[in-house]
């Protein structure tokens, strides 16, 4: 067993007890292992992981998923412990094995990289709570058909 | 708008494009007045970047004046006129608050092909391709400026904009490299390029303390450059053998600090890579890693994504040398060489050899590319 501090299995509204969570050990799956892969359906997918540099009752402020991970209710799991050495918070989460998600999440989190939409998804947390705000990309000429060049 | 796009590999134009907008809270929208050429745009102009589209607005090095702010902006307001680092950084990340704008965490925005942690990106810099998550240049009329509190910054009444401009890149990129080799009173400190970053380090080690600065290129006004506005030792590559000279202007010890502040190389060949043949010069690199003193500090600076082989990795265990790399600058000097600026223990104008409405963009370009006519920068105004 490594000791692992405060670790969460947060599910999205459990109170302030959820970051008292029991330490246990993580299975890390193999490169690629994602749901139905190796044939094993209910193989676990890979966790993915971002450090938000804020303590955990300011990213899940009340013990709640922040959006837009919420919109994920159902279809991740989520893993929440402090950054050693005062960097704040690790925030993981992973496709649950063998659930149907959402309607309109279903195409990305079963598509060829399932983790990319959870990535996607803590990296927007992690820009809310550090900055602010999630940064947007420069309009391109494209979105704008009525300007001509 | 009028802006420098992108059309084909070696060809540039300035085109009519969608105005910016604001698109975050953060943002502001700068007017341009001044813009500089960038060694890191060399190998997008050659068409060396996979992600970039005609189209796209080339410029990272950029002063003007705010005309838009958005609702999460505090520090700016209309009318200023302002510097923007060439580092997008959001001031909130771990990064950030150790003041490694450089390596800012959120500085992509909602990357379309590219995801961050797996791809190549060019998140946090002006003039990138926007699939890399890179930010619409600087050479244009106008420009969208992310999380401004952070990235730009007043420019006192005393600096002028042809001065102010190098204080985007050039100037806290010199700095950084003067920082990271940890240069002190009585070092003794050699840099290879004497374009105008290696020009800026040169400045930034003479403030610093260092007792004898030495500048290594081939471009003679380039040296006399360095020796007359940085107070560096030019040694011309051509004509001395560089290691006897460092060796001999060092008391035998080397360096304590070498930078290597060549820009990006020419593209070379496997084979030439390989047989460590055909660079035009020494590699400026592997000569650094063999003159740096015991112990001394070697820093490289470019933003080339490219591989060096034939290292001395012998000689970097052996001497017990720390090697140190940058890219792009970090902001929390800016204001401190803004300040140096209007006190004019830091001047920067002769950079601009060559000033050119934006019109003359693509002959602007051209001109920095092949180092023709004396051009070390040319800063264009729209
Ligand atoms: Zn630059
Ligand atoms: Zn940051």
């Amino acid at each position: 067993m490594v000791p692992m501090g405060r670790l969460a299995r947060a599910g999205p509204a459990l109170g302030g007890a959820v970051l008292a969570g029991a330490a246990r050990l993580l299975r890390v799956p193999h490169r690629g292992a994602r749901p139905g892969a190796d044939g094993d359906a209910a193989a676990p997918a890979r966790w993915e992981v971002v450090t938000v540099d804020r303590p955990p009752e300011q990213v899940l402020p009340e013990g709640r998923w922040p959006e837009p991970l919420r919109r994920l209710d159902g279809a991740v799991e989520v893993r929440v412990r402090p950054a050693p050495g005062d960097r704040g918070t690790e925030l993981a989460a992973r496709p649950l094995a063998g659930v149907t998600p959402p309607t309109g999440l279903a195409a990305h989190l079963v598509g060829d990289d399932p983790g990319l939409l959870v990535r996607r998804t803590l990296r927007q947390i992690k820009q809310r709570v550090e900055a602010g705000e999630v940064l947007r990309a420069d309009r391109s000429a494209l979105d704008r058909p009525e300007v001509h060049g | 708008m009028r802006a420098l796009c992108w059309v084909t590999a070696g060809e540039l134009a300035v085109r009519e494009v969608p105005d910016p907008e604001l698109r975050n809270e953060r943002d502001v929208i700068v007017r341009v007045r001044r813009s500089a050429t960038c060694g890191g745009d060399l190998p997008l102009l050659a068409g060396r970047h996979p992600l970039l589209r005609p189209g796209d607005v080339l410029g990272a090095e950029f002063l003007g004046e705010v005309v838009e702010v958005g609702p999460g902006v505090r520090r700016h307001r209309a009318g200023d006129r302002v510097v923007v680092g060439a580092s997008v950084a959001c001031g909130g990340c771990w990064y950030c608050r150790q003041g490694l704008h450089s390596c800012c965490d959120n500085a992509h925005a909602d990357l379309a092909s590219a995801d961050p942690d797996w791809a190549r990106s060019d998140a946090g810099c002006f003039g990138r391709p926007r699939a890399a998550g890179g930010f619409a240049g600087g050479h244009a009329e106008y420009v969208r400026v992310p999380y401004a509190d952070v990235s730009a910054f007043r420019v006192p009444d005393a600096v002028d904009d042809d001065r102010a401009v190098f204080a985007a890149d050039v100037a806290p990129t010199g700095w950084l490299a003067a920082e990271l080799g940890a240069v002190r009173p009585g070092d003794v400190v050699a840099i290879w390029g004497a374009g105008a970053v290696g020009q800026l380090t040169a400045r930034a080690a003479v403030l610093r303390g260092a007792a004898r600065v030495l500048v290594v290129d081939r471009h003679e006004e380039r040296l006399r450059m360095a020796e007359r506005h940085s107070d560096a030792e030019p040694l011309d590559y051509r004509r001395t053998d560089v290691a006897a000279e460092l060796r001999d202007r060092s008391g035998g010890r080397g360096p304590d600090v070498c930078v290597v502040a060549v820009g990006t190389p020419p593209a070379r060949s496997m084979a030439d890579r390989f047989g460590g043949q055909h660079a035009d010069r020494p590699d400026a690199l592997r000569e650094a890693v063999h003159a740096c003193r015991k112990s001394g500090v070697v820093v490289v600076l470019g933003g080339t994504g490219g591989f060096v082989d034939a290292f001395p990795l012998g000689a970097l265990t052996e001497r017990r040398l720390t090697l140190r790399g940058a890219g792009r600058p970090d902001l929390r000097n800016v204001p401190m060489l803004l300040d140096r600026m209007a006190r004019d223990e830091l001047r920067t104008e002769h950079l601009a050899t060559h000033r050119l409405p934006l019109a003359q963009g693509p002959e602007g370009y051209a001109l920095f590319r092949d180092r023709a006519d004396g051009c070390v920068r040319a800063v264009f105004a729209p």
